[in-house]
Parts: structure tokens; C-alpha cells; sequence
């Protein structure tokens, strides 16, 4: 369900590398966890992030949750279809659901991210504890 | 609601609900021209207008135009249409809706209270001041700690308070420092205050019994720690236990150990915070001290300090001179400044003294019957609703809806459904920290019988979330205004009125 390609963290975000260029969402478990999104807070294009900095927030009606960069890099897109509908990231969080586009500063961090299977053997252990 | 009363069903013969839908119009839409709410003599002088005409507002022609009767009318629908905790158990977590003892109200609206003017000179307000004085004292004196400030308006505007003080003191010796530390078993207010105070916010993850984890603490403050800011006991209802050791470590870097007191009716009177290394607390009176809250307010947040924090309270302070008389010193060169008007909201503290009052010496029986009462819903409620921590509860509980969550009942709806059987619902969804929250808090002031009655009715909803979980998705039933859209509400605000 998570798909392969992608990259995770800890805190529920995925990245899609494509070039120097990195696709960022939060992934289909966390959009389920939020329940109906209401609201997106977005970084302005232009502005710089280091790796698991705060960018913005998803506010759903049970929390306001914060995202974090899972990469370091410059906002160089924001999805204005998902500000305006945030509905998208709980239909469709891997695709039409993307939140930010960054240029990334190095490609050594990618690295250190979960995988597919990672992540989901990370879910697993985090809904057992709940 | 255009459905006009011909065309629908009327109550039949045992139907107890509220005639479907029970809609009250807005007191604008009930607006007729003409419609007077006063009657006048004839003007018998000559008629001058004595507002300039650039001042007067063309726009406002056509306010609203209705008679004494319908505004009487209309108020008084609209509060039977509401719920408040003089109707039943209000259990909201971390909330502390208790009973407002009547005998408050009848102290608050002696005349030398009520009609007492904010810009009197001194001389002939030494009753109120004498009142605020003699709260901070007994204030200081349950929480262990130096001077108290009344100014704050809220529970929140007291950690303001709070952390800016911190901040002046650390100010003071050159260097504010930069981040203030917070379990994610907070209150959600204390990250907003740290932030609007000009910190960072650092997030301290808890141990498996859901208390601060010394390990974690140690790793993060750091020299560049203003702050911690804890909430004792937590928001699972938990004590800090280790509150000696966290208060060593923040000490040991030079920070300042902020705790969130709205909990402090679990322990007021039996356990001072001062003797805990607490160097900064606020209360909440709404809370604590039972003066009115949540529509019935206003708040008022008090926040006492250390000896070393109390040169930066907010000015002024109340003081009693040599000769015994009370006056304002508003000479603190060092103070965060002024919060708020005059003393406060100066009738909440005359209820908190009411009740402070009518304790006496035994006001440690608050904590000791809260928290027995929330022991007392825990024992009832066991194995029924998942209960995620285990350690020993305090003046609330926290459970979650994983028993219920294969049903496909969430905790939205098992609050939704608490309406039908007429309690107010918990809280829901928080903390964070545990998936699915009812969060509960029944204060002391609930019977046996109202305990049982709220038992009974959780435990229903919970067998019917077995047997007949739509009735449980789809409630409430009974209430004025049934299951809200409140996705529909969040993404489509509207937030104004308009013909």
C-alpha cells in the first residue's frame, strides 16, 4: 500500500526523489490517523528548510498536527489544489495529495529515510501501542 | 428551516423528544419595523443632534427592531436549548466543571462588590483591595510559593505571564536563552505561550507510564533551556512522581521549572508546589476555585512565583502599607508590565475567596473527593473502555475507544451519544498521546448517584456499540440539534450573519 519508491519518516511524511528535485506528502496512515482534513498551512516558495524542520501544518477536526521536512532544501512548489481542497490528501495522499516540492540541498539524506517496508513494520509496531 | 408546521408530523401521544427540528431564529431574522422594546414620553424639548454628522453610521439603518417580550423570549429559548452544568455531570477532561456553590454568587452581588468602581480613589476601595490581598496570601500559601499576581484574565494569559517573567529574570543576567521544553502531555496552551513569549518549543516524549522520562529531559536541557513546562498531574491524570529529580535537572542548567496548575484541583491542599521545586505555577479560579466557566466566565489565572521571580510580577501589586491601609505599587521598575485592567476580573476572585473561605483548613478535601470520584469512574468503567496507562489516576481519567473501534465506534460518537442519555461528552481526541481519547473529569462535586448514573450510561454505550452500533454512529437522537457536519463546518467557514 506504501509504495515502494518512496521514502518515510518517522513522523508520518514521504518523499518522492526525482532528480535534485523531492516530492513531499504525509502517507495514507496518517491522513487515516488525522480523520477529514480542514485546513493546510504552507511554506511560501523560496523559503529554505533543514532536514526535520517544521514547514508547516494539517489540521484535521480531532488535532493540528505539524509536518516536517524530511529532507534539507528550498520550497520551490506548493500543491495550491490541496490548500484550496484539502479533501485531496485524505483521497489521495500519495498522488494528487502532494503538499510541497523542494529543491534538495544534498542527496546524502535520502539515505537515512525508511523504506516501504520499514515504514510499515513502523506503523505496525506504532498501532500495536497505542 | 423553511418547513412550514402543516406539513410535517406532528408529537405523538409519549414522544418526549424535542419537536424535530427545534429551531430558533437568530434575533435579527425575529427583527420587525417598528418594533419597540422601551416606551418614552413625548419629546417636550427642543430636539438637537449633538453627534456629528461624519461620527453617525448611514450603514446601520435597518438594526435590528423587537420588543421586550420576543428578546426575553428568544434568550430564554435559546438557554433551554443549551446544556450547562446545572443540569447534570459536564465530565469534560481537564476542564474541572464543577458546581458554582450558590453562596459565591450571593457574596459577588453584596453592593460594596458588585457596584465597586475600578477608578475610585484607594481611600475608599480598601475592601477590594483587602480582598485581593488577602487571595494572594492564601494563594501563596497553598501553593508554597513567594507573591501571587490576580492580574491574568485566563489560565493561558497566566503562562504568558509566567514565561515572561522567566524571561526578564534570565534577561537580567544576559542571556533569555532561546527554547522552553514541553512533554506531549501537556496542556495544548503551553506550546502557544512559550512561542508567543519568543521561544522555541522542544517536545518531550513520555515514558510508558505516561509521566516525563528523566533520560529525556537530561538529554534536552541544555543551557539554552529557559523553561520547562510541566503539568502536574498531567493531562492522563497522572502525578509526575519524579518531580523532585525533574526539578534538580532543570535547576542544574540554570532553567526555570514552569508548572501548569488547571490540575491543581487535584492536589490543592494537600501538596505544595513550592516544595516540589516549582518556581512559577498559574491556577485557573474557573477551575480550582469553581468560580463560573465556559460561557459564564470570565476566567482569571493567577500565577504565583519564587522568591527570585518576584520582582518581574505585573504591576501593580496590591500592598499593605505600615499603617495597615491597602494601596497599589505600581513603582517595579522590573515588572513584564500590565496584563489587564485594573486588579483583574475582580469578581471572580471574591467567588474563589467564597470558596476558599468555606473551606477553611479542610480544602484539601477538594482533591481528596476529585479524585476519588475519577478513581470511582475508573473502577467502573474498567475493562469496558480501554484504559492505555495504567498508573494511578489523579482527578481524571483517561480512556480511549479501542474496545469499540472493530464496531466501527470511534470516540466522537461515543461522546455524540452521551447527549441522549444527558451528560455533557468528555473530552475527546486528546491527549495526543493516547488514539481515541475520553478524557474525564468528574470534580468532587458529583453525588454517588450522579457517578452511577454516568457509569451506566458508558456502559450502555458500550454494549450497544456490540449490539446496535448505528444507533451509536448516528446520535445524538434527542437533542435540539442532532449530528453536526462538522468537516462541512471547518472547510466552508461562515462566519457572519447576513439577510
Amino acid at each position: 500500500m506504501n509504495p515502494e519508491e518512496l521514502h518515510y519518516t518517522a513522523s508520518h511524511e514521504w518523499v518522492r526523489i526525482d532528480g535534485d528535485v523531492g516530492t513531499i506528502g504525509i502517507t495514507d496512515y496518517a491522513q487515516k490517523e488525522l480523520g477529514e482534513i480542514v485546513y493546510l498551512e504552507m511554506p511560501e516558495v523560496g523559503h529554505v528548510f533543514n532536514a526535520d524542520e517544521e514547514f508547516g501544518t494539517v489540521e484535521s477536526v480531532k488535532a493540528v498536527s505539524e509536518l516536517y521536512t524530511p529532507v534539507s532544501g528550498e520550497i520551490v512548489e506548493v500543491n495550491k489544489g490541496a490548500v484550496a481542497e484539502p479533501g485531496i490528501v485524505n483521497d489521495d495522499p500519495f498522488g494528487d495529495g502532494w503538499l510541497i516540492k523542494m529543491k534538495l540541498t544534498t542527496d546524502e539524506e535520502v539515505g537515512k529515510l525508511m523504506t516501504a517496508e520499514q515504514y510499515a513494520k513502523y506503523v505496525q509496531q506504532e498501532e500495536k501501542e497505542r | 428551516m423553511s418547513v412550514s408546521v402543516e406539513e410535517k408530523k406532528g408529537p405523538a401521544p409519549g414522544d418526549r423528544r424535542h419537536p424535530e427540528p427545534l429551531h430558533e431564529p437568530l434575533v435579527f431574522e425575529r427583527s420587525g419595523e417598528g418594533k419597540v422594546g422601551y416606551s418614552l414620553p413625548p419629546l417636550d424639548v427642543p430636539e438637537t443632534v449633538a453627534i456629528p454628522e461624519v461620527l453617525c453610521r448611514p450603514d446601520l439603518a435597518g438594526e435590528t427592531e423587537i420588543s421586550e417580550v420576543e428578546v426575553a423570549r428568544h434568550f430564554t429559548r435559546l438557554s433551554r436549548l443549551n446544556f450547562s452544568i446545572d443540569q447534570a455531570l459536564y465530565p469534560l477532561g481537564s476542564c474541572t466543571m464543577k458546581h458554582n456553590p450558590r453562596v459565591n454568587e450571593e457574596v459577588a452581588r453584596l453592593p460594596g462588590f458588585a457596584s465597586a468602581h475600578p477608578l475610585a480613589p484607594e481611600e475608599v476601595s480598601q475592601g477590594a483591595l483587602e480582598l485581593a490581598w488577602r487571595l494572594e496570601k492564601i494563594l501563596s500559601e497553598l501553593t508554597g510559593l513567594a507573591r501571587v499576581t490576580l492580574q491574568p484574565a485566563a489560565g493561558a494569559q497566566g503562562e504568558l505571564a509566567g514565561i515572561l517573567m522567566v524571561r526578564a529574570a534570565l534577561a537580567k543576567t544576559g542571556n533569555p536563552r532561546t527554547t522552553v521544553l514541553i512533554p506531549d502531555s501537556a496542556h495544548g496552551t503551553n506550546p502557544a505561550s512559550a512561542h508567543f513569549a519568543g521561544y522555541k518549543v522542544r517536545e518531550l516524549k513520555s515514558n510508558a507510564r505516561g509521566t516525563l522520562d528523566l533520560h529525556v529531559l537530561e538529554e534536552a536541557m541544555t543551557e539554552d533551556v529557559a523553561a520547562l513546562m510541566l503539568t502536574v498531574p498531567n493531562t492522563l491524570g497522572i502525578f509526575e512522581n519524579q518531580i523532585l529529580d525533574i526539578a534538580r535537572i532543570v535547576h542544574g542548567k540554570g532553567g526555570y521549572l514552569y508548572c501548569d496548575g488547571a490540575n491543581f484541583n487535584s492536589f490543592v491542599g494537600i501538596a505544595k508546589p513550592g516544595a516540589m521545586g516549582i518556581d512559577v505555577m498559574h491556577m485557573n479560579l474557573h477551575k480550582t476555585f469553581s468560580t463560573p466557566h465556559g460561557g459564564g466566565g470570565p476566567g482569571a489565572g493567577p500565577v504565583a512565583v519564587a522568591e527570585s521571580l518576584v520582582p518581574f510580577l505585573p504591576r501593580p501589586t496590591v500592598e499593605r502599607r505600615t499603617d495597615g491601609a491597602f494601596s497599589l505599587d505600581h513603582d517595579r521598575p522590573e515588572s513584564i508590565g500590565r496584563l489587564r485592567t485594573f486588579l483583574g476580573n475582580f469578581g471572580m476572585f471574591v467567588r474563589a475567596l467564597a470558596y476558599i473561605s468555606s473551606y477553611g483548613n479542610r480544602i484539601g478535601d477538594v482533591a481528596r473527593g476529585a479524585v476519588l470520584n475519577a478513581n470511582y469512574i475508573r473502577a467502573g468503567l474498567a475493562g469496558v473502555y480501554h484504559l492505555k496507562y495504567d498508573a494511578p489516576t489523579m482527578h481524571e481519567v483517561v480512556f480511549s475507544d479501542k474496545k469499540q473501534t472493530a464496531s466501527g465506534i470511534h470516540a466522537m460518537d461515543i461522546g455524540k451519544r452521551l447527549m441522549d442519555y444527558g451528560f455533557h461528552p468528555p473530552t475527546i481526541s486528546f491527549p495526543l498521546i493516547v488514539y481515541g481519547a475520553l478524557m474525564i473529569e468528574p470534580t468532587e462535586t458529583e453525588s454517588k448517584t450522579g457517578l452511577d448514573a454516568f457509569v451506566a450510561a458508558m456502559r450502555k454505550i458500550a454494549r450497544e456499540s456490540e449490539e446496535d452500533p448505528e444507533i451509536v454512529k448516528t446520535a445524538p437522537h434527542t437533542t435540539p440539534v442532532r449530528r453536526v457536519d462538522e468537516v462541512g463546518a471547518a472547510r466552508n467557514l461562515v462566519l457572519r450573519w447576513r439577510p
